[in-house]
C-alpha cells in the first residue's frame, strides 16, 4: 500500500469523468476547427466560381456608385452642374473609390478579401430584394429567412427520423410480412425529390379535396390571435413537411430494417431471448443500441442530401424559407443574394455535420475520443 | 461474357429487374421515335415556334383520349382548308371579269360541349380593289345565320368569338355558343349534326384570288393537350425522353467511373495524394450542390451540358468514395497485385487494368441506381427556372405550368403528364437498380 493509492473509489470516479470531459472538450475542439477550415475552403471556392466571371467585383461597383451618388447628392455644387460636368464627377470619384477599396488589386488579393467578407455574410446590398423589415442587406435577408427553412427541416426530419425507426423496427420483428415486402416494394420511390410529391399533394389535398392549402406560410390575411395564427401555421405547415417526410421515408425504412435484421442475428441477442429477456428490453438495448450510430450515418446523408433539396421544396409551397429566396434571387438576377444563399446553406451543411459528429461520439462507446 | 450472361440469366429470376428492363426498353423505343420523326432542329425550331406555327392549336385544353373517360364529349379540334377536310369550292367568273366564290366547309359535330373558339384565316391577291366576302352559318336543322361581311385585305383573320356585332345580334351570346343552340330544343347543349360555314367571295378583277382556312378551336386536343402557347405537349413530352435518358445515363456513369478512379489513385498512392482526395471529399461535403449549380447556371451556362459536367465534378467526392477506398485497401493487398509489381507493371497500368476492373461488378448497381436521382435533377433545375434556354423537356414543362398556376386552374394534365413520364423513368432504373444490388451483393439477399 503507498499512500498515492489512498483515493476514495469516489475521487477515481471523479478524476475518470474529468478526463473524459476534457478528452471530448478537445475532441469538440479539434473537430470545430477543422470543419471550420473545411468551411473557409468551401466558401472559397464558391466565391471564386461567382467571381470567375467577376459577379463579386460587379457587386462592389454597384455598391460603390451607390455610396458615391448619395453623397454627392446632398452636395450643392453638384446640384448646380451640367450634365457631363456631373457624370465626370461620379465618375472621377468612383475610381478614387474603387481604388481606396482595392478593386484595382490582382485577382487572387481580391479573393482573399472577399472571401473574409463571405465568412462574415458581410455582401452588400441586394440588388432588387428587400428584407420584410425593409432592409436591403444580404445578411438580414437571409436571416430573416433562416426560421422558417429551419421549422420545416427541423419539424419534416424529426418525424421522418422517429417514424422510420418506430416502423423499421416494427418491420424487423415481422420479416418476410405483408407490410415488410410492401416497404421494399415502395422503396424505389425515394429516388423522386420532395417537391415532386409536394406537387401531387397539392394536386390532392388542395386541389382536388380543398382540404389543405396550396401554399404559403399562413393565411391571409393574417390572424391576430397568437393561437389562431399558429394553428394557421401549421396547417400550411402539413403538406410541404409531408412531401419532405414522404420522400425519404421508404428508403429509410428499408435500409434500418436491414440494420435492424443484421444485429437482431446476433449471438448475444440469441442468448438474451434464450435467458427470457423482455422482447421490450432486447429491442431497445440489444438491438437499437448497437445498431444507433449506423442508423445515424444514413439519417445524416439523407439530411445532407435534403438541405439544398428543399430549396425546390419551398419554392413549390411558397415557403418564405431560405430556398425560397434563392428562388427569387434567381428570378431578379440578384447577384449577392445567390451567393450569400450558397455560402449560409455551405454553413448550415456544416453544422450538420459538425451536431452528427457530436451525437456520434455519444452514441457510440466504441469511437474513443481524443486518442 | 459468361458472367454477362449469368447475370442476365439470374436478373431474369428477378421480376423487379424484369420491370425495369422492360420500362427501360419501352423508353429507349420512345427515345428513337421521337429523334426519327422530330429531327432535333425541328423539335427546337416548333417548341421555340409562336403564334404562326400553333395557331391552329386551340390553347390550354386536355389531350383527347380526356373524351374516353368522361360521358360528355368535348369538341376536338379540326382545321378545314383546301387540302383537308370537307372543303368545297365553286367559282362562278361574270363576263366583266368579276368573280363569285363560293366556299363550303362542312363538318359533323357530335359533342356535347361547346369549342372554344371558331376562326377563318382569309388570303386574297389583287391589284387595286379588294375583293369583298359575306359569311354564312347553317345549322343542321338547316337554319342559316348571317353571320358578317367584310373587304378582304391580302391577309386577315376573323375570329367568331371577337366579332362584337353578331354577339350583339346574337342577343348577347356568345357567338361560339350561340352559333351551335337550337331555339327549338330546351336544354343548353349544342345541336349535333351536320354543320356548314359558306363563304361567298366577290373577287372584282380577273386574277384576284380569295383562299380561306377554317379553324375550330376545341376542348381537347391531340395526344397530349396544349400549353397556354397554344404548343403541343407531345414534342417535350417526346423529346424529354432522350433528353432524361442522356442526362440520367452520362450523369450516373461520368460519376460513378470516375469515382472509381479517383478511389483507386487514392488507395494506389496513399500518402499527400490520398489525403488530398479525403480533404477534397470533406470540403465537398460542405458545399450546397443545388446552390452551386443555380451560381453556374446564373452566371455562365444553363447549357444541359455544362450543367451536366459540374453535377459530375461535384457528385465525385462524395461519401461513396470513401467506401470505394476501403474495398481498393483491401484489393491491393492481393496476391494477383503483388505478383503484377514483381514483373514490373507501371502504376498505370496497375490502376487501371488491375485495381478497377476487380471492383466494376460492385459499381453497376450503384450506377443503374443513381440514374433516376440525376433524371430528377435536371427536372429540378427546370423548375427553379434554370433549364436549358432550347431544349424541350419535362422538368420545362413542369416549370412552365406552375409558373403559370396549373394547379390553380385545374389544368392538371399539363404537370401530371411530365410527371408520370418522370417517374417513370426514375421507378424503371429504381427498379433494375435494386434488383442489380441484389445480384451483385449477396450478402444482401438474406437480410
Amino acid at each position: 500500500m503507498t499512500v498515492d493509492s489512498q483515493d476514495t473509489p469516489n475521487d477515481l470516479q471523479n478524476r475518470k469523468n474529468l478526463n473524459t470531459f476534457t478528452r471530448v472538450v478537445s475532441y469538440v475542439a479539434t473537430r470545430l476547427v477543422t470543419l471550420f477550415l473545411t468551411v473557409v475552403v468551401g466558401i472559397f471556392l464558391t466565391i471564386m466560381i461567382a467571381n470567375m466571371g467577376g459577379y463579386v467585383d460587379n457587386i462592389m461597383r454597384a455598391k460603390i456608385r451607390e455610396q458615391v451618388l448619395t453623397q454627392l447628392v446632398s452636395n450643392v455644387g453638384y446640384k448646380l452642374m451640367g450634365t457631363e460636368d456631373r457624370k465626370a464627377m461620379v465618375d472621377e470619384a468612383v475610381a478614387i473609390e474603387e481604388q481606396r477599396i482595392g478593386l484595382n488589386t490582382p485577382f487572387i488579393v481580391r479573393s482573399f478579401r472577399y472571401l473574409g467578407n463571405a465568412l462574415k455574410l458581410d455582401l452588400g446590398n441586394a440588388l432588387f430584394m428587400t428584407a420584410d423589415s425593409g432592409s436591403r442587406q444580404v445578411r438580414l435577408i437571409l436571416l430573416e429567412r433562416l426560421p422558417y427553412t429551419l421549422l420545416l427541416m427541423g419539424v419534416s426530419q424529426f418525424c421522418l427520423f422517429f417514424f422510420s425507426v418506430f416502423i423499421a423496427l416494427n418491420l424487423s420483428r415481422k420479416y418476410g410480412g405483408f407490410w415488410d415486402k410492401v416497404t421494399i416494394a415502395l422503396s424505389p420511390t425515394s429516388s423522386a425529390p420532395p417537391w415532386f410529391y409536394g406537387i401531387f399533394l397539392i394536386l390532392i389535398f388542395a386541389a382536388v379535396l380543398r382540404v389543405l392549402p396550396f401554399s404559403g406560410l399562413v393565411d391571409s390575411p393574417p390572424p391576430d390571435n397568437k393561437w389562431l395564427y399558429t394553428l394557421s401555421l401549421l396547417k400550411h405547415l402539413i403538406l410541404p413537411a409531408g412531401s419532405l417526410i414522404i420522400s425519404g421515408f421508404f428508403l429509410s425504412i428499408y435500409t434500418w430494417r436491414t440494420f435492424f435484421l443484421i444485429y437482431s442475428s446476433e449471438d448475444y441477442v440469441e442468448m438474451a431471448k434464450a435467458k427470457g429477456v423482455v422482447d421490450r428490453d432486447i429491442e431497445r438495448r440489444y438491438i437499437l443500441r448497437p445498431t444507433l450510430p449506423n442508423i445515424v450515418t444514413s439519417f445524416a446523408l439523407t439530411l445532407i442530401g435534403i438541405w439544398t433539396g428543399a430549396t425546390i421544396t419551398e419554392t413549390v409551397f411558397i415557403w418564405p424559407g431560405l430556398g425560397r429566396s434563392l428562388y427569387s434571387a434567381i428570378g431578379l438576377y440578384d447577384v449577392p443574394v445567390i451567393v450569400g444563399n450558397t455560402i449560409i446553406f455551405a454553413y448550415l451543411l456544416a453544422i450538420t455535420v459538425f451536431v452528427l459528429d457530436i451525437v456520434y461520439v455519444l452514441i457510440d462507446p466504441r469511437v474513443k475520443v481524443g486518442r | 461474357m459468361k458472367t454477362a450472361k449469368r447475370i442476365f440469366k439470374e436478373m431474369l429470376r428477378y421480376p423487379s429487374a424484369v420491370i425495369g428492363l422492360v420500362m427501360i426498353f419501352i423508353l429507349l423505343v420512345i427515345a428513337v421515335y421521337a429523334m426519327i420523326t422530330i429531327p432535333y432542329s425541328q423539335a427546337i425550331a416548333l417548341w421555340r415556334g409562336g403564334e404562326e406555327v400553333w395557331y391552329q392549336n386551340p390553347k390550354l385544353v386536355p389531350p383527347a383520349w380526356f373524351n374516353w373517360f368522361s360521358k360528355e364529349k368535348s369538341p376536338e379540334s379540326f382545321v378545314i382548308n383546301s387540302s383537308t377536310g370537307d372543303y368545297q369550292r365553286i367559282v362562278d367568273v361574270k363576263s366583266d371579269g368579276s368573280s363569285l366564290i363560293t366556299m363550303t366547309y362542312t363538318f359533323d359535330f357530335q359533342y356535347d360541349d361547346f369549342p372554344q373558339d371558331m376562326m377563318l384565316y382569309l388570303k386574297s391577291t389583287y391589284q387595286e380593289k379588294k375583293p369583298f366576302l359575306s359569311i354564312a352559318w347553317m345549322t343542321p336543322s338547316g337554319e342559316q345565320v348571317r353571320v358578317g361581311d367584310m373587304i378582304l385585305d391580302s391577309s386577315s383573320t376573323y375570329r367568331f368569338s371577337q366579332d362584337e356585332k353578331l354577339k350583339l345580334k346574337l342577343e348577347g351570346v356568345d357567338p361560339q355558343v350561340a352559333l351551335f343552340l337550337n331555339e327549338d330544343q330546351t336544354n343548353s347543349a349544342p345541336e349535333k349534326g351536320k354543320y356548314q360555314v359558306i363563304l361567298s367571295a366577290v373577287a372584282w378583277e380577273p386574277e384576284s384570288t380569295v383562299d380561306a382556312e377554317f379553324v375550330m378551336h376545341g376542348q381537347v386536343y391531340g395526344l397530349a393537350g396544349t400549353d397556354i402557347y397554344r404548343r403541343d405537349l407531345r414534342i417535350a413530352l417526346l423529346w424529354g425522353v432522350p433528353v432524361a435518358l442522356a442526362f440520367g445515363l452520362l450523369a450516373a456513369l461520368g460519376t460513378s467511373v470516375l469515382t472509381m478512379v479517383f478511389a483507386a489513385i487514392g488507395a494506389w498512392y496513399d500518402g499527400w495524394v490520398d489525403g488530398l482526395i479525403q480533404r477534397i471529399t470533406e470540403v465537398n461535403l460542405v458545399l450546397p450542390f443545388l446552390s452551386i449549380l443555380v451560381m453556374v447556371g446564373t452566371f455562365y451556362s444553363r447549357s444541359i451540358w455544362v450543367i451536366l459536367g459540374v453535377s459530375v465534378l461535384l457528385s465525385i467526392f462524395t461519401g461513396q468514395i470513401k467506401s470505394l477506398r476501403a474495398a481498393f485497401m483491401q484489393v491491393k493487398e492481393s496476391t494477383y497485385i503483388e505478383a503484377a509489381k514483381a514483373y514490373g507493371a507501371s502504376n498505370r497500368r496497375l490502376i487501371l487494368m488491375y485495381l478497377i476492373p476487380r471492383m466494376i461488378p460492385t459499381l453497376i448497381p450503384g450506377l443503374v441506381s443513381s440514374v433516376p436521382a440525376f433524371v430528377f435533377l435536371e427536372a429540378s433545375l427546370a423548375v427553379l427556372g434554370l433549364g436549358d434556354p432550347t431544349l424541350p423537356t419535362w422538368g420545362k414543362l413542369i416549370n412552365d405550368a406552375f409558373v403559370n398556376g396549373a394547379l390553380y386552374k385545374g389544368q392538371y394534365y399539363w404537370i401530371l403528364e411530365p410527371a408520370v413520364l418522370l417517374m417513370f423513368t426514375g421507378l424503371a432504373f429504381a427498379l433494375l437498380g435494386f434488383a442489380l444490388d441484389r445480384i451483385f451483393n449477396p450478402r444482401l439477399r438474406e437480410a
